[in-house]
């Protein structure tokens, strides 16, 4: 089943090694990784998506847990969350493919970035099923790059993650 | 090696500013620190300038830096404090990386200082440079790169905290040069609080009731402890409660000692090599008592044949051991002492014994097991087995020698043969499996105890591997008797070539071995060649009689000699072989 991980950790040098270290070392795999400081200067946030059985999952957890790095963790997953990832994606657009990637961003609520003559840079911030979605409709169009920034999560209600 | 009356003796004052190099010394004096592990070098070269002006500090200094990570282990695992290790940038701390692994595959506090070029050459491929931190990252509990001399003191109080405390292990700290040599105010904290670092001290008492109830429903209980009891010197604890319960109790390699191996309530070691006993009574088990032991391989063999019928209870300081390779009922988190004297608490309480008729019916089943006696073997014909050397060894010493070993078949017979009553007393390397350990881990048991026998149970392709190691034992006069089971071969991978691959023995055979006997009289030790059965109790009696001196026993064994009992890889706890004319019905 796929998780959605959020660590708090120390906003120190070799820090997110130690995340990935591990992933690798224990042959856990790893999705998606996002990180950056939060309002805490001395406080990093990650938020990482992985996939495994309950067992895989709960074993990630304990040892994520037994980073001496790692503050605080939350599994998303376990309760009620909000995830988002943003897709900056770079289209061709001239002739009538111009017009198709227009129509196809206005249907996704993207927004355009940037037009020339010749390309479209778009913008789209939603779930990751979406962006698939999105890229997929895009196909017409002649994708230039795609860069997404991985999930991110945070719980709903009440619930924080908090040092 | 006294520096008294040496006229660089610094003296300090407590308000004045000092070197880094300085304060590290402080620091080690400040945390009780007896001995140091090093090797000098550049980047090091300001804390031993440091280190020769005070003479409070023990250093002792190795021959290889692998040597000083082992002997720091072995002085840790003897005595249940700390070791440090000091070694230079570069080669010096990739050569203590065998040393830092084994000790991390074990638990064992220790904290490794490592010199690092200076902060502003760091990333320029500066000469002896190496990236320290990342090359121990995945065997060590934690590591730091000190770049600021304010944070030294702080930094080196952390890294005793981190090694010492929950579950054990070695800490990195990475010292760049010129940290050593900036000058800040001297202060050594008396505790350090991480906010990411906070260690269980308190069990959930809930299910230390379960667990009571459940071993109180056992009608076929069996009690299986490992290195932890030992690390949590939990081991009086445990021998309280097993006699309580009138339990069978069996000891993993690393467990050893924790139990006393004289009492008839002690089935064996279990696992590849262990007791048929100890494993049959796993396989058949009830209910199964697990303390700070972590369901390694080694011990469980084929997971999906593991314990068939027996509910869990584990006792771990570690969550991640927990369900890690074997799902259990009841899980409680803590030190093995207090969690077992809080056991022992609730067992009392609850005013119910064990089931006396069912456990008198399982007795009577592991005694038939244990009466197959599959520890037996023959001493006849003109070869010395090696057995019969741990044998005498073990009469000789009365069972109370420190016994520290390599990796092999002398490792499994010295488990088998050698009863420990007593926790600290075995020391190997049981999680990485390093040869070349024996030897150097011998030199810091003996440091820790001078006055008492220690004894490195080793093979001829073991010792080789940290054989430089006897200068050491010279300079400083350690009387460490090292019993060398020479079978010509690297007996463990020779014997597997037999068993699985059909005996083509690939590169086991040891050809142009040193004479031992010689080897050790030049680096000025004593040797002894000996070929004879007969011969072998009088060569340890009079290696022991050497109460000063280091006496290298080279005993001639037996080539075609194999461990046994043993369960082959891929099976079960039931299914294991006695010896090659003796297999199971």
């Amino acid at each position: 089943m796929r998780h959605i991980i959020s660590i708090l950790l120390e906003n120190e040098a070799g820090a997110l090694s130690r995340v990935a270290g591990l992933f690798s070392a224990r042959g856990y795999n790893i999705e998606s990784l996002t990180v950056a400081p939060t309002e805490d200067p001395t406080l990093s946030r990650m938020t990482l998506v992985t996939h495994g059985s309950d067992e895989v999952i709960d074993q990630i957890i304990k040892q994520l847990n037994k980073l001496v790095d790692v503050v605080k963790l939350m599994d998303l997953t376990e309760g009620a969350h909000i995830e988002r990832e943003m897709l900056l994606i770079k289209v061709r657009a001239v002739g009538p493919k111009r017009d198709e990637a227009a129509r196809v961003a206005e249907t996704f609520r993207a927004r355009v970035l940037e037009a020339t003559d010749t390309t479209y840079t778009i913008e789209l911030t939603e779930v990751a099923e979406k962006l698939d979605a999105f890229i997929q409709a895009l196909n017409g169009a002649n994708i230039l790059e795609v860069v997404r920034s991985g999930a991110m999560g945070i719980a709903r209600g009440e619930k924080a993650l908090r040092a | 090696m006294g520096l008294k009356g040496n006229p660089n003796l610094a003296v300090y004052q407590e308000s004045m500013e000092l070197t880094g190099a300085e304060i590290f010394v402080r620091c080690l004096r400040d945390e009780g620190v007896e001995f140091v592990f090093g090797y000098p070098g550049g980047a090091v070269l300001h804390i031993y300038d440091a280190l020769y002006k005070q003479d409070e500090l023990k250093h002792i200094l190795v021959r290889h830096e692998q040597g000083a990570a082992h002997a720091a282990d072995g002085y840790a695992r003897a005595t249940g404090k700390p070791g440090v290790v000091l070694v230079t940038s570069g080669p010096g701390v990739t050569n203590a990386v065998t040393g830092i692994a084994t000790a991390y595959m074990d638990s064992i506090p220790l904290v490794v200082f490592s010199g690092q070029v200076p902060t502003h050459l760091i990333g320029d491929d500066a000469f002896q440079e190496v990236d320290a931190i990342g090359i121990t990252r995945p065997c060590v509990k934690h590591n730091f790169l000190v770049k600021d001399v304010k944070d030294l003191a702080t930094t080196i109080k952390k890294a005793f905290y981190v090694a010492t405390t929950g579950r054990p292990g070695p800490v990195v700290v990475d010292i760049p040069k010129d940290v050593t040599a900036h000058k800040t105010e001297y202060a050594y904290p008396k505790k350090v609080e991480m906010r990411s670092y906070t260690p269980i001290t308190q069990s959930d008492p809930e299910q230390i009731k379960r667990a009571a109830e459940l071993l109180l429903q056992a009608k076929r209980p069996m009690i299986y402890t490992g290195g932890g009891v030992i690390l949590g010197e939990a081991s009086q604890a445990l021998t309280e409660l097993v006699r309580w319960l009138g339990f069978p109790c069996t000891n993993t390699l690393m467990g050893l000692g924790a139990f006393p191996a004289t009492d008839p309530l002690f089935v064996g070691m279990l696992g590849m090599h262990g007791t048929y006993e100890a494993n049959m009574a796993m396989h058949e088990c009830d209910v199964l008592l697990a303390v700070g032991a972590r369901f390694d391989d080694r011990v469980t063999g084929d997971l999906d044949k593991f314990c068939p019928t027996a509910r869990i209870i584990h006792i771990d300081i570690d969550p991640s051991s927990i369900s890690k390779n074997v799902p259990v009922e009841v899980a409680v988190i803590g030190s093995a002492d207090k969690v077992l004297k809080e056991l022992i608490k609730a067992l009392k309480a609850a005013r119910k014994a064990p089931d006396a008729a069912a456990l008198k019916a399982w007795w009577t089943k592991i005694d038939a097991w244990r009466a197959r006696n599959c520890l037996k073997y023959e001493q006849n014909g003109a070869l010395i087995k090696p057995q019969f050397v741990l044998e005498k060894l073990y009469e000789a010493t009365g069972g109370d020698a420190f016994i520290t070993s390599d990796v092999g078949q002398h490792q499994m017979w010295a488990a088998q043969f050698y009863k420990f009553n007593r926790p600290r007393r075995w020391i190997n390397s049981g999680g990485l499996g390093t040869m070349g350990f024996g030897l150097p881990a011998a030199m810091g048991v003996q440091l820790a105890y001078p006055d008492s026998i220690v004894a490195c149970v080793t093979g001829e392709a073991s010792i080789q591997m940290c054989i430089q190691e006897l200068s050491t034992c010279k300079q400083y006069d350690l009387p460490i008797k090292i019993v060398n089971l020479n079978n010509r071969y690297m007996g463990m991978v020779r014997q597997w070539q037999e068993f699985f691959y059909q005996s083509r023995y690939s590169h086991s055979y040891m050809d142009a071995l040193p004479d031992f006997v010689k080897l050790t009289e030049s680096y000025g030790h004593v040797g002894m060649y000996i070929d004879k059965p007969a011969d072998v109790e009088g060569a340890i009696k009079d290696a022991l009689k050497l109460k000063d001196r280091l006496v290298f026993m080279d005993f001639i064994t037996d080539q075609t000699e194999n461990v046994y009992p043993m369960i082959a890889a891929g099976k079960g706890h039931h299914e294991m072989h006695l010896s090659t004319d003796r297999e199971l019905a």
